[in-house]
């Protein structure tokens, strides 16, 4: 079965013009995506993750027919998104978290309405889905507010609303929790799970929030200079890059730090002292035992470390895998 | 002086919109001039002026239109839209005298790099009458200084409507357009039949744009010119005494409502 | 299939047009205001005109009903063009700024989306100001009705929008290259609507050549009003460019097109 999203070593460069001297302009080649492999399946919810300028956008706009790749090829539904464009737009939907797509001054009902007719939904189908979307939303009371005057957590709820009314089988959805409390970041995730449940859409996110991907996303695409840099299931990114671990002991008393084979104390507070080791060097237990027998203690944790802190690891040493 | 030259500084930065601005100057110039010149060449002389007269009024007029604002310039009410214009008033300097100087120094660009290139090439492609007496042209530039401050003085009250009008672009543009007409951007004052000349002429608008160039094609001399820079210097106290009374009207509507 | 491209195209300039229309209608103190200002421009630009001939019986040969029926031709394709797709010109912040992406998103044709969304209600003042002065001029001017005189009033008018049209069009497609010179659009689109308001043959040679082979205007009102007036031209013109403006118009289309789509393939080739 052909992917909902392949893309073939897709590259995408830009010339820069940078001013070098008064009047002479240097043109400089900047690789923004660097042949990247994709193959996203029906019904998949896929975190698609990295650091500013690592070529997220570039790699969304390209399979979503806003820019042409530079090399490589790329098929969203089985279509070619700059030459099918807008037979692709009206089966997918989109999601720029910092940009609008709802009429600023209108009541939130005439953007609906507005979409119903661009997209050419079939009205009964688009009372159907609206119906449902206010349900699950909680979209009520704010269908009648213009829309500048909208929180940022009720607009979210409407952009959603918008990129989804009109059934598409795929939806891109750039950072759509970013400032949004932890009510509406939890009523958006609730929503997405579940469009990906009962109508099988599949989900491609981009995010600075890994909650969103640890709470939505089986599968969890990082990349950096352009390049995947890794790609496969949460728990596996998890087990390949999270090696240290913690053990949090709580002393009987106060002491100098522990002198334990094969760890490093990260920080001491008080009685309780935190002892970092590698999980493939050795195990929590052998950890917790050797404290035992050096000392009496009164509680003991073992903490892993969140995938935040994995990624920003990643990052910083280069995305080099 | 400084609040001058930083004005004239940031509008350097706009080199393209700049230079676009001069094609358009100098384009409409032509078209004008040669609509004017057309009419010349039946009527003869009009109100005094001959044809190359009008040729360099019409491109004397499009340097002046940058330079005054005849657009429709919405800074101040922009920033009081947007309620930026809060830390203006806090400064330690006056509020209109520092607009008015931030005026100068962007009239100051507009005139170098707006006005003088359309002239110029004006001048290269036709038959333009350049003053050669230094007493013309000093008398020129007191009368452009005069006119760019009225200008101000225009604008600056219109500009304040939105301290009390959600959108105050209307009464802006509607200034504005008073200004095209009346300064005489769009036909030489001479050009209109002479009731509506004689009343034109003691407007405002008039000392903004058609007395200066009409003073560098030497039309107004000796008691002439002074009464010219009389008409100028009493609109500007009565403009900026009006644009005055009209801040501190804003200013005690901002305390009672808690700015 | 171009048919049902067409229609769709329509329906979609329809809808988001009374979208934006209805945006506006929610400042109204600005809304008329500004709609106050552009038709009192227009009027100022014909003012201007009649003004010139307080002090002189005719420009070039042309009366002022002669001239006034250019300006009226003029000014109503001029401004039925700035109004359907005059807001084209909003296409350089939205380059600037990448809010062009946002438009590429949706299921509707780049240019109509563009063009709608902008949609400026308040251009509708022009067309009307010129509308009547084109009625006026042309009930007083004495023209010869012959069939062909009455049938060629309608064609140029089409003609003349289109040209107006592509000719907004091809400016507007600059921004896409460059985005610091699309100012320069104005002197082609504004420029050409003043200048096509006055017999050709008054304006220098320069200019002449400009308006006629870089950028057609003179189909626009000049020419075919050479023949609808009867008058002559001191211009050595083949007479049978008189009736020419549809042709100009549909090459305009075409380069417009071309111009259009090199500037869409630019944009999705470098990006914002």
């Amino acid at each position: 079965m052909a992917g909902v999203v392949e893309t073939r070593d897709l590259t995408k460069t830009f010339t820069v013009r940078a001013k070098a001297g008064r009047v002479r302009r240097e043109r400089r080649e900047v690789v923004a995506v660097a042949g990247i492999d994709l193959r996203i399946s029906s019904g998949e919810m896929v975190g698609y993750i990295g650091p500013n300028g690592a070529g997220k956008s570039t790699t969304i706009k390209m399979m979503t027919g806003v820019l042409t790749p530079s090399a490589g090829t790329v098929r969203v539904l089985g279509l070619d998104p700059i030459t099918s464009r807008v037979e692709l737009v009206r089966r997918i939907g989109v999601v720029f978290g910092q940009r609008t797509q709802l009429w600023w001054d209108l009541p939130l009902r005439d953007s609906f309405d507005l979409l119903r007719a661009v997209y050419r939904i079939d009205p009964q189908r688009y009372h159907a889905n609206l119906a449902a979307f206010v349900d699950l939303l909680d979209l009520g009371p704010m269908l009648d507010t213009p829309v500048r005057q909208l929180s940022l957590g009720q607009r979210m709820r409407g952009e959603l609303t918008a990129a989804l009314l009109h059934d598409p089988a795929l939806v891109f959805l750039d950072e759509p929790t970013i400032g949004l409390d932890v009510v509406s970041k939890h009523a958006v995730r609730r929503f997405l799970a579940e469009m990906n449940r009962d109508h099988g859409t599949t989900v491609v996110l981009t995010t600075h929030d890994l909650a969103d991907i640890e709470q939505l996303c089986e599968r969890m695409v990082i990349i950096d200079h352009g390049r995947i840099v890794h790609d496969g299931p949460l728990e596996e990114f998890r087990i390949r890059h999270g090696t240290q671990r913690t053990v949090v002991v709580d002393l009987e008393v106060e002491g100098p730090p522990l002198q334990v084979p094969n760890t490093t104390v990260v920080r001491v507070d008080g009685a309780r002292q935190w002892l970092s080791f590698d999980r493939t060097v050795t195990t929590a237990a052998a950890v917790v035992a050797a404290v035992v027998a050096l000392r009496p203690i009164r509680d003991v944790a073992i903490e892993e470390p969140a995938v935040e802190e994995l990624v920003r690891e990643l990052y910083e040493r280069g995305g080099g895998a | 002086m400084a609040i001058a030259r930083r004005a004239f500084r940031r509008f350097s930065a706009y080199r393209g919109a700049t230079f676009a601005g001069v094609v358009t100057n100098t384009m409409f110039g032509f078209v004008y001039a040669a609509v004017f010149v057309a009419a010349h060449a039946v009527a003869g002389d009009i109100g005094g002026f001959d044809a190359v007269d009008t040729a360099t009024y019409v491109f004397g007029a499009q340097a002046f239109l940058a330079m005054t604002g005849a657009h429709g310039d919405r800074e101040i009410a922009e920033r009081i839209r947007t309620g930026e214009i809060a830390s203006d008033l806090y400064r330690p300097v006056d509020f209109q005298l520092w607009w008015l100087s931030h005026d100068m120094g962007k009239a100051a660009y507009q005139a170098i790099f707006r006005g003088i290139p359309p002239f110029v090439v004006g001048a290269i492609v036709l038959d333009l009458r350049i003053p050669t007496s230094p007493g013309t042209w000093l008398a020129f530039l007191l009368a452009a200084g005069l006119g760019v401050v009225l200008a101000f003085g225009v604008r600056f009250p219109a500009n304040l409507a939105a301290f009390w009008m959600l959108d105050a672009r209307g009464v802006v543009a509607l200034t504005a357009l008073a200004q095209v007409f009346l300064a005489g951007h769009i036909v030489p004052l001479y050009f209109m039949p002479d009731g509506l000349e004689r009343v034109v002429r003691l407007l405002p608008f008039a000392g903004i744009t058609a007395l200066p160039v009409e003073t560098l094609l030497g039309a107004h001399r000796g008691l002439d010119l002074a009464g010219v820079y009389a008409l100028q210097l009493g609109w500007i106290v009565v403009l900026l005494a009006a644009g005055r009374s009209l801040l501190t009207a804003a200013q005690h509507k901002l305390v009672v409502h808690g700015g | 299939m171009v048919g049902e491209r067409i229609r769709a195209g329509l329906a979609d300039y329809r809808t988001l047009a009374a979208a934006k229309l209805r945006s506006d209608w929610q400042y109204r103190a600005g809304f008329v205001a500004m709609f106050a200002s552009t038709v009192l421009v227009t009027a100022m630009d014909f003012a201007g005109i009649a003004v010139v001939f307080t002090k002189t019986p005719e420009l070039g040969g042309w009366t002022f009903r002669d001239v006034a029926f250019l300006y009226g031709v003029a000014g109503v394709s001029f401004g039925l063009a700035d109004f359907l797709v005059g807001s084209v010109e909003q296409i350089s912040p939205r380059v600037r700024t990448g809010v062009f992406d946002m438009l590429l998103i949706r299921p509707v044709n780049a240019l109509v989306n563009l063009t709608a969304s902008e949609f400026t209600f308040r251009r509708v003042g022009k067309v009307a100001q010129a509308l009547v002065v084109l009625v006026v001029a042309t009930a007083v001017a004495d023209i010869e009705w012959t069939l062909g005189r009455i049938l060629m009033l309608p064609l140029t008018i089409v003609s003349g929008t289109v040209i107006a049209c592509a000719t907004w069009v091809i400016t507007a497609s600059i921004a896409f290259f460059t985005v610091e010179t699309q100012e320069i659009a104005n002197t082609f689109t504004y420029g050409g609507d003043l200048a096509t308001s006055y017999p050709l043959h008054i304006f220098e040679s320069w200019l002449r050549v400009l308006v006629t082979y870089i950028v057609p205007l003179v189909f626009v009102s000049y020419l075919p009003a050479l023949y609808i007036l009867d008058l002559e031209t001191p211009l050595a013109l083949p007479s049978w460019l008189r009736f020419a403006s549809p042709l100009a118009a549909v090459a305009m289309v075409v380069v417009a097109r071309a111009v259009w789509r090199a500037g869409l393939r630019h944009y999705r080739s470098t990006g914002s």
